[in-house]
C-alpha cells in the first residue's frame, strides 16, 4: 500500500491542483492569453515596420518572447497563489494532515504550475501565430526551456507562496521581482541592442537565458549558446528547488 | 500497543516577548476502542497538543505516536490512522462535496471509495448536497463535511477537536450517534469539547488540562465520584446571603451550591431561610462532570489526587 499509496498520494495533489486552476480557467488561462495579444497587437503595430531582429520581423520576434513570459509568469501565479490561498483560508490543513512527503508536496505544486504554464503559453502561441509566420527550428530546445522555466519558476512560487502571510506579499514579489526580472530579459528586444553596461548587467538575469535558449528553439539564432543558456536555467533550477524542498521538509511557516 | 501515546510532551512557542509553554510535561495513553475527552479552558493546550498529533505542530520535547508509529519519524503510517475533524471551519471553494471527499481520500492514497464516501454522506445528512459547491453549503453543513472528510480513509483512530462548537442540536445528535457506532466497532475517539454534557454521556475515560498541564486523568465514573459531594440547585431573584457566597455558582438566577452531606444542605436551607430568601425549583443532585470541572480548575482540594498516572 505505501508505495501506491504515496504515488498516488502525489497523484491526487496534482489533479487537485489542475483542477483548481482549471476550474477558474477564464481567470488563469483566458486573462493571460488576452494580455499577451494585447502586448503583440500594440508593439507589434508600432514596431514592425522599424525593427527586425535576427533577421526577423518584429511581430515574429515578439511572439516566442511572449509565449515564455506568460510560461513563466503563470507557472509562478499558480503555485504562489494556490499556497496563500490555502495558508489564507486554512484549508491547508487538508494537505497537512495526509501522508505525503516533501518531495510529494514539491512534485504535485511544481508539476501544476508546469501544466498551468503550458497550456497558457499554448494558448498564447495558437493565437498570436495568426499574426506572424513562425518556424519551429528546435523543437527540443523550446520543450526543454518551456519545462525547465516552468518548474523554476514553479519552485519559486511555492518558496514565495510559502514565506508570504498576506495576499499582498505575493503580490509585491510579483509585481517588484518577477514582472521586471521578465521584462528586463529581453522579451521585447534583443539585448545586444542595449548599451554595454545594460547588456552585462543583462547577461546575470536568469529570465535572460529562458528567454534566449526558448527563442532559440524557434529562430536557430540567440544572443547567447543555447547550451550556456540551459546551464544556466538549469542550476538555477537546482538552487531553487533546493532551498524549496528544505522549505518544504522543515515544515516552514506551515507546521508550526 | 496504545493507539495514542504522548509521552513528556512540551511545547514552547519563542516569540520576541519571551517564551510561551503551550504544553509542559504532558503523558498519557489513550487504549485502542477508547472514547476519550480531552477537557480544558480556552488557552489550556488542547488543540495544541492535537495539531502535534496530526502533525500541524511540532513538539520541543517528547514523543508521540499514533499505533506506535512516531508521528515525526513515521509520519506517512502515523497519518494515516488518524483522522483529524479541525476545530476551523475550513473548506475548500473549488470544489463540490464530492470532489472535496474523493480529493482527500486520494491524499491517502485510497481510490475507488464512492461506496464508504456515499454511507458517509448519508450517515452525516449530506446525501442531498453531494454535488452541491462547498461555498453554498450552510456552517452546519460545512461542519459535516469536516467530518466526512476526517473518515473518508477508514482511520482506525478519529480525533474531533470541539466538532460540536456553534452546531445546532440536530446535528450534534446525528454526530454523537455515528461517531458512537464508529466507537463501537472498534474505533478509537478522542474528542475535545467545551460541552461537558456531551463529554461525561460519551467519554468513558477524560484527561483535563490546565495551563499545559495534566491535572486530571481517570475514569469519566471515578472523577465523578471523586467529588463526593451533592449540589443543591434552586431559582433565585434575591441576591445569595454573603456567608454562602463562596461555594456557589450563579448562572443567572440559578443558583448551584455544593453540599457534601445532608447537614450541609439543612445548614444552607437554615442560612437562606434566615435570610428571608425564597428558593424556586429546589432540587438536589449528584455533582456534574461540569462542577468536578470547575473544582479541579479553581485548584480546589479534592478527596482524591488530582493527577493519576495512565492506566
Amino acid at each position: 500500500m505505501s508505495e501506491f499509496g504515496a504515488l498516488s498520494g502525489t497523484r491526487t495533489l496534482l489533479y487537485k491542483e489542475v483542477l483548481r486552476f482549471w476550474k477558474v480557467s477564464f481567470q488563469t488561462v483566458a486573462a493571460p492569453v488576452l494580455t499577451a495579444v494585447l502586448y503583440l497587437l500594440i508593439f507589434g503595430h508600432v514596431l514592425e515596420d522599424h525593427v527586425k531582429v535576427h533577421g526577423v520581423g518584429y511581430t515574429s520576434f515578439l511572439i516566442p518572447g511572449l509565449v515564455m513570459m506568460s510560461v513563466l509568469q503563470n507557472a509562478f501565479a499558480n503555485s504562489s497563489s494556490s499556497l496563500i490561498q490555502s495558508k489564507i483560508t486554512g484549508n491547508l490543513v487538508f494537505v497537512l494532515v495526509a501522508p505525503l512527503s516533501h518531495w510529494a508536496w514539491f512534485c504535485a505544486y511544481v508539476g501544476a504550475s508546469i501544466v498551468r504554464g503550458v497550456v497558457v503559453g499554448a494558448g498564447v502561441l495558437l493565437v498570436t501565430a495568426w499574426f506572424a509566420p513562425l518556424h519551429v527550428a528546435n523543437a527540443a530546445w523550446i520543450v526543454a526551456f518551456t519545462v525547465l522555466g516552468a518548474a523554476l519558476m514553479g519552485s519559486l512560487g511555492l518558496v514565495a507562496g510559502l514565506w508570504a502571510e498576506k495576499f499582498d506579499q505575493i503580490a509585491a514579489f510579483q509585481n517588484f521581482i518577477v514582472m521586471p526580472m521578465t521584462f528586463l530579459s529581453g522579451v521585447f528586444y534583443s539585448v545586444k541592442s542595449l548599451p554595454p553596461l545594460a547588456q552585462a548587467v543583462s547577461h546575470l538575469n536568469p529570465f535572460f537565458y529562458m528567454i534566449d535558449g526558448f527563442r532559440h528553439g524557434f529562430f536557430g539564432v540567440s544572443d547567447v549558446s543555447p547550451w550556456t543558456s540551459l546551464a544556466v536555467v538549469a542550476v538555477s533550477l537546482a538552487l531553487v528547488c533546493a532551498v524549496c524542498l528544505h522549505l518544504l521538509r522543515i515544515g516552514y511557516k506551515i507546521r508550526h | 500497543m496504545p493507539a495514542i501515546s504522548f509521552q513528556n510532551v512540551g511545547k514552547t512557542y519563542t516569540s520576541p516577548r519571551g517564551a510561551l509553554h503551550a504544553l509542559d510535561d504532558v503523558s498519557f495513553d489513550i487504549e485502542p476502542g477508547e472514547f476519550f475527552g480531552l477537557l480544558g479552558p480556552n488557552g489550556a493546550g488542547k488543540t495544541t497538543l492535537i495539531s502535534i498529533l496530526a502533525g500541524l505542530a511540532r513538539a520541543t520535547r517528547g514523543k508521540v505516536s499514533v499505533l506506535g508509529h512516531d508521528v515525526v519519524s513515521d509520519f506517512a503510517t502515523a497519518r494515516r490512522s488518524l483522522g483529524i475533524v479541525p476545530q476551523e471551519l475550513v473548506f475548500d471553494p473549488f470544489f463540490s462535496v464530492r470532489e472535496a471527499l474523493r480529493i482527500q481520500g486520494g491524499y491517502f492514497g485510497v481510490r475507488n471509495n464512492d461506496a464508504w464516501i456515499d454511507e458517509l454522506l448519508e450517515n452525516l445528512g449530506l446525501a442531498d448536497k453531494a454535488n452541491a459547491n462547498m461555498r453554498q453549503l450552510s456552517g452546519g453543513m460545512k461542519r459535516r463535511v469536516l467530518v466526512a472528510q476526517a473518515l473518508v480513509h477508514r482511520p482506525p483512530v478519529i480525533v474531533l477537536d470541539e466538532p460540536t462548537a456553534g452546531v445546532d442540536v440536530e446535528l450534534r445528535q446525528t454526530l454523537w450517534q455515528f461517531v458512537a457506532r464508529l466507537n463501537k466497532e472498534g474505533h478509537t475517539v478522542l474528542l475535545t469539547t467545551h460541552y461537558l454534557e456531551e463529554a461525561e454521556a460519551l467519554c468513558g475515560r477524560i484527561a483535563m488540562l490546565k495551563l499545559g498541564k495534566v491535572v486530571a486523568l481517570d475514569r469519566t465514573s471515578a472523577l465523578l465520584a471523586g467529588t463526593a459531594s451533592t449540589m443543591l440547585r434552586f431559582k433565585m431573584d434575591a441576591p445569595l446571603p454573603p456567608q454562602l457566597v463562596a461555594q456557589s455558582r450563579v448562572t443567572g438566577r440559578i443558583v448551584q451550591i455544593t453540599a457534601h452531606d445532608a447537614a450541609e444542605v439543612e445548614r444552607i436551607l437554615g442560612v437562606l431561610r434566615h435570610a428571608g430568601c425564597v428558593p424556586e425549583d429546589l432540587e438536589i443532585g449528584r455533582a456534574d462532570l461540569e462542577d468536578v470541572f470547575l473544582e479541579i480548575m479553581s485548584g480546589a482540594p479534592r478527596a482524591r489526587a488530582p493527577l493519576q498516572v495512565a492506566v
